[in-house]
């Protein structure tokens, strides 16, 4: 299916939103991004600006934010370059959302490493759980979406929600995850795996063993 | 100069040629879809893969490969011919068959690569993806499930047009050229995408499903809706011209037109004059010829005779008419309807000096009261082009946009008398500067821009920097030709007898005398007329034209005018054998003959340099432009008034109506 979701731009969109304007904290963070750059290479800031914007509504309507139009030819206005230039970008990459989502937006992995490890189930959870993939839940909380490879690979499956990670999940982890968000918790980001901390391999290294106490030289054992 | 081998054949190379380059050059066709010589390099559609020794022993993209010294390219062997089976058939995996429906069938690049380069069958068992159609105006149809994402046409939109409103939205499968939000596509050059399309996911919207290629009898002719001279073909089928496009002439049009160009030619088959009329009691009657011309021998006009030239006649036309008046002891000639009377003395005073193709190279630019972008969109192109060489734009005149980035000085045409200092300063550094005045300021300013000449040393050894837009296809040839009176059209006012050529744009009322109308529309100029003489439309005679640089061209007859109508001329050798004064020519090669004597310059064709000898006029301008001449670039006409797709353009893209159309 070549045609993803229509973007709203109804007349109630450009009410609601047509007066975007930058907070004061976005102003200084604008003015910190659009530092980075060169005169004359304005158009570079174009992702982190949409960023910026998209976090902004998220702050303004209580969740995890999207790009209306408007929002989008606002930031084209800033950095002065064509509308469609902006709109190109803001379409081309999946963070950034052109319909409205909920306070917590849940991103499961689906990729062949999460899928072997057990991707089925996170997902099996989020749907007991009454998310349904592309929709918003009824009390506004949680939107559900599928992606590729958020490179987690190590700690499959994983899910993404809004600019966490929780990795090494099940089936009841990931429902008990979802619970505590929508009672308002913050669970823990990270590997779900009591005992582990990052992504390091289970019982210890099982490859390059030399290297964990000091620097080993490997090169004279090449065959 | 690189040297390279092309299949065992060594050839030198221009510097910075690409890989492509050097294999056109050793005369090896080239599969592409997304390359193209106007346009940037994209390098996405590897159609153009060919073996490169040395390199990575892989395929390359020849289009975005620069050609090396020593380098050997290989266009015939089996690693290419199934690199390019593999690109054919991916291109295809999601492109529909349906060739019998699709307008582009017959001259498509698609069909033709992948007849010759494809493997004639296809291995896809899985469903084809598709997408929905796109809007972009009144001009491109899109039929977005064939588009194979070259971005010809987005890149066309940003780099040649200067409006950005074409693009490519989301990633991957999902990929779609759109334009921003649907809506239309803001350019006056739109249609030249549609050309640019090498499938048939941009069509031609008012030409579709009209006819096939191969049924169509092509002409080669010159456009007439702008001065700009665009090279074209018209395409006829029985009677009717089906559509126009552009022929390549890096002179004038590269390749491109004007969507006014391309489409207005739907209004020659409608509201033609197709047989002679004489107004009786205040109404016009239908007659024949003979009675026509004798309602015109009964005018008692005692060598008060005058002939106003329309903006789209030809030069042959306006030379009948001339000799006839000649005849009749008259030389009240007039072709600027709009009642203007800058000095005509001196051609090279109102010619674009710098040629057309001549403006790329120009560093300092002054626009005098011209809205280019409307007055000459395809001179407006070769600014755009100056403009990423590193040219600086000045203009006067009301803010307009015109696709780039220009420094306005105010609409006050008094500042022509005291440039500011950062002009002046650009001017001085310019190797090649350049002003170009608009119809607007002719009026009021020409002397004054003329004597930018001396103060910005705009003539140089080699470079004339002093050019004049004019917007009607006949004024040039008209000037050379005399058609210019001290006081402009107010001197022929009074005349007793007046022939108005195609001429519609003039204050008719103004006229006091018998007022005769030789013309192909029935618009504003025949419901003046007290004698319409039904002639020939540009697509109907053969014709010269000089445009707004003085090249002089000729265009071939593609149809014949319908019913009764007929060719100008021959209108005015009948008429003058009714009038007792035969005109000596019988044939349209003795006109031109007697014409060439007349005006040598209109002897040869191309382009013809006039002597720099600019009158003296007075220096000083005055007064604030309100205004530029063109109000609606869509309606400047006869025939595009006539024609339902420039009205629908107009409506649409000056007017701003909505045409939201229902899905179909």
């Amino acid at each position: 299916m070549a045609d993803a979701h229509s973007i709203p731009d109804e007349a109630e969109t450009r009410a609601r939103w047509g007066a975007f304007q930058w907070n004061d904290d976005s102003r200084a963070k604008r003015d910190a991004i659009l530092g980075r750059y060169p005169k004359g290479r304005e158009q570079s800031a174009s992702i982190p600006l949409l960023d910026l914007a998209q976090r902004q509504v998220g702050a303004e309507t209580q969740t995890q934010g999207w790009l209306p139009v408007p929002v989008i030819e606002f930031v084209a206005r800033e950095i002065g370059v064509p509308y469609m230039r902006v709109y190109e970008v803001a379409t081309f990459y999946t963070m950034f959302n052109l319909a409205p989502v909920g306070r917590f937006h849940v991103q499961v992995c689906g990729t062949t490493p999460c899928m072997l490890r057990g991707s089925d189930d996170v997902l099996a959870a989020c749907k007991n759980k009454g998310l349904i993939k592309g929709k918003t839940t009824p009390d506004g909380l949680f939107t559900l979406t599928e992606v590729e490879c958020m490179g987690n690979c190590a700690s499959a499956p994983m899910v993404q929600i809004n600019d966490d990670n929780f990795e090494d999940l099940d089936y009841d982890r990931t429902v008990a995850i979802i619970e505590a968000l929508a009672n308002g918790q913050t669970p823990k980001p990270g590997t779900q795996e009591p005992g582990r901390h990052t992504v390091e391999p289970k019982g210890g290294p099982t490859s390059l063993t030399a290297m964990v106490t000091e620097n080993h030289d490997y090169r004279g054992e090449w065959a | 100069m690189p040297k390279v081998k092309v299949d065992g054949v060594e050839i030198e190379v221009p510097q910075g040629a690409t890989v492509l380059q050097a294999c056109e050059l050793a005369g090896k066709e080239i599969p592409r879809f997304c390359y193209h010589e106007r346009l940037s390099i994209a390098g996405n559609c590897r159609m153009c893969l060919v073996e490169v020794k040395p390199g990575p022993p892989k395929p390359q993209a020849s289009c975005a490969l620069p050609a090396a010294e020593n380098q050997e390219i290989f266009t015939t062997t089996p690693m290419v011919k199934h690199a390019r089976e593999g690109i054919m058939e991916f291109l295809l995996i999601n492109h529909p068959l349906d060739c019998p429906i699709c307008d582009q069938g017959g001259e498509c690049d698609l069909q033709d690569q992948s007849v010759a380069y494809g493997r004639g069958h296809s291995r896809y068992a899985e469903n084809k993806r598709a997408v929905t159609e796109k809007y972009m105006g009144p001009i491109v149809k899109t039929i977005m499930t064939r588009c194979i994402q070259c971005t010809r046409c987005v890149r066309f939109a940003e780099e040649v047009a200067g409006v950005e409103e074409i693009g490519a939205i989301y990633r991957g499968e999902n990929m779609q050229i759109t334009s921003y939000l649907e809506e239309a596509v803001s350019s006056e050059l739109s249609g030249n995408v549609v050309d640019l399309c090498p499938v048939g996911a941009l069509t031609s919207k008012p030409y579709a499903f009209e006819a096939r290629p191969w049924e169509l009898r092509k002409t080669l002719t010159i456009d007439v809706m702008d001065a700009v001279g665009t090279n074209i073909r018209l395409d006829s089928r029985g009677r009717q011209v089906l559509r126009c496009v552009p022929r390549v002439n890096d002179e004038v049009n590269e390749e491109w037109a004007t969507d006014k160009t391309r489409h207005a030619v739907d209004g020659l088959v409608r509201k033609r004059l197709d047989r002679p009329y004489v107004r009786r009691d205040g109404k016009l009657h239908p007659v024949t010829w003979d009675e026509a011309f004798a309602a015109i021998a009964a005018v008692d006009h005692g060598g008060s005779v005058a002939a106003v030239a329309g903006d789209l006649v030809d030069c042959e036309t306006m030379f009948a008419a001339k000799a006839l008046l000649k005849e009749l002891g008259s030389s009240l000639l007039e072709g600027r309807q709009t009642g203007m009377d800058y000095d005509a003395s001196s051609l090279a005073a109102v010619n674009f000096n710098t040629t057309i193709a001549g403006t790329e190279e120009a560093d300092a630019i002054l626009l005098v009261g011209t809205n280019l972008r409307w007055e000459a969109p395809l001179v407006n192109t070769r600014i755009r082009k100056a403009i990423k060489k590193g040219a600086k734009v000045f203009a006067i005149g009301p803010e307009t946009e015109l696709t780039y980035k220009v420094e306005w000085l105010g609409a006050d045409l008094a500042v022509l008398g005291s440039l500011p200092e950062r002009v002046t300063e650009a001017f001085g550094k310019a190797a090649k500067p350049m002003v170009i005045v608009g119809g607007a300021a002719l009026k009021g300013a020409h002397g004054a821009a003329l004597a930018l000449v001396e103060t910005l040393g705009l003539v140089k050894d080699g470079w004339n920097g002093f050019n004049v837009v004019h917007m009607a296809a006949s004024r040039m040839g008209g000037l050379m030709l005399g058609y210019a009176q001290k006081a402009g059209i107010s001197a022929l006012y009074d005349a007793k007898l007046s022939f108005f050529l195609g001429a519609d744009e003039c204050d008719h009322a103004r006229f006091t005398g018998f007022k005769v109308y030789v013309g192909h529309h029935g618009d504003r100029g025949a419901h003046h007329a007290d004698v319409i003489l039904p002639a020939a439309s540009y697509a109907e005679k053969s014709g010269t034209y000089v445009n707004l640089e003085g090249r002089v061209q000729r265009g071939e007859r593609a149809v014949f005018p319908p019913g009764d109508a007929r060719e100008d001329w021959t209108i005015f050798r009948a008429l003058s054998e009714k009038l007792g004064c035969t005109l000596a020519f019988d044939t349209i090669d003795e006109l031109r003959a007697a014409m060439a004597l007349d005006c040598p310059e209109l002897a040869t064709l191309g382009l013809k340099t006039f002597a720099w000898n600019p009158p003296a006029l007075g220096g000083t301008a005055e007064g604030v432009l309100d205004g530029y001449p063109i109000k609606d670039f869509y309606l400047t006409n006869a025939i595009c008034r006539a024609s339902p797709t420039m009205q629908r353009c107009s409506a649409e893209l000056v007017h701003g109506e909505s045409f939201a159309e229902a899905a179909e």
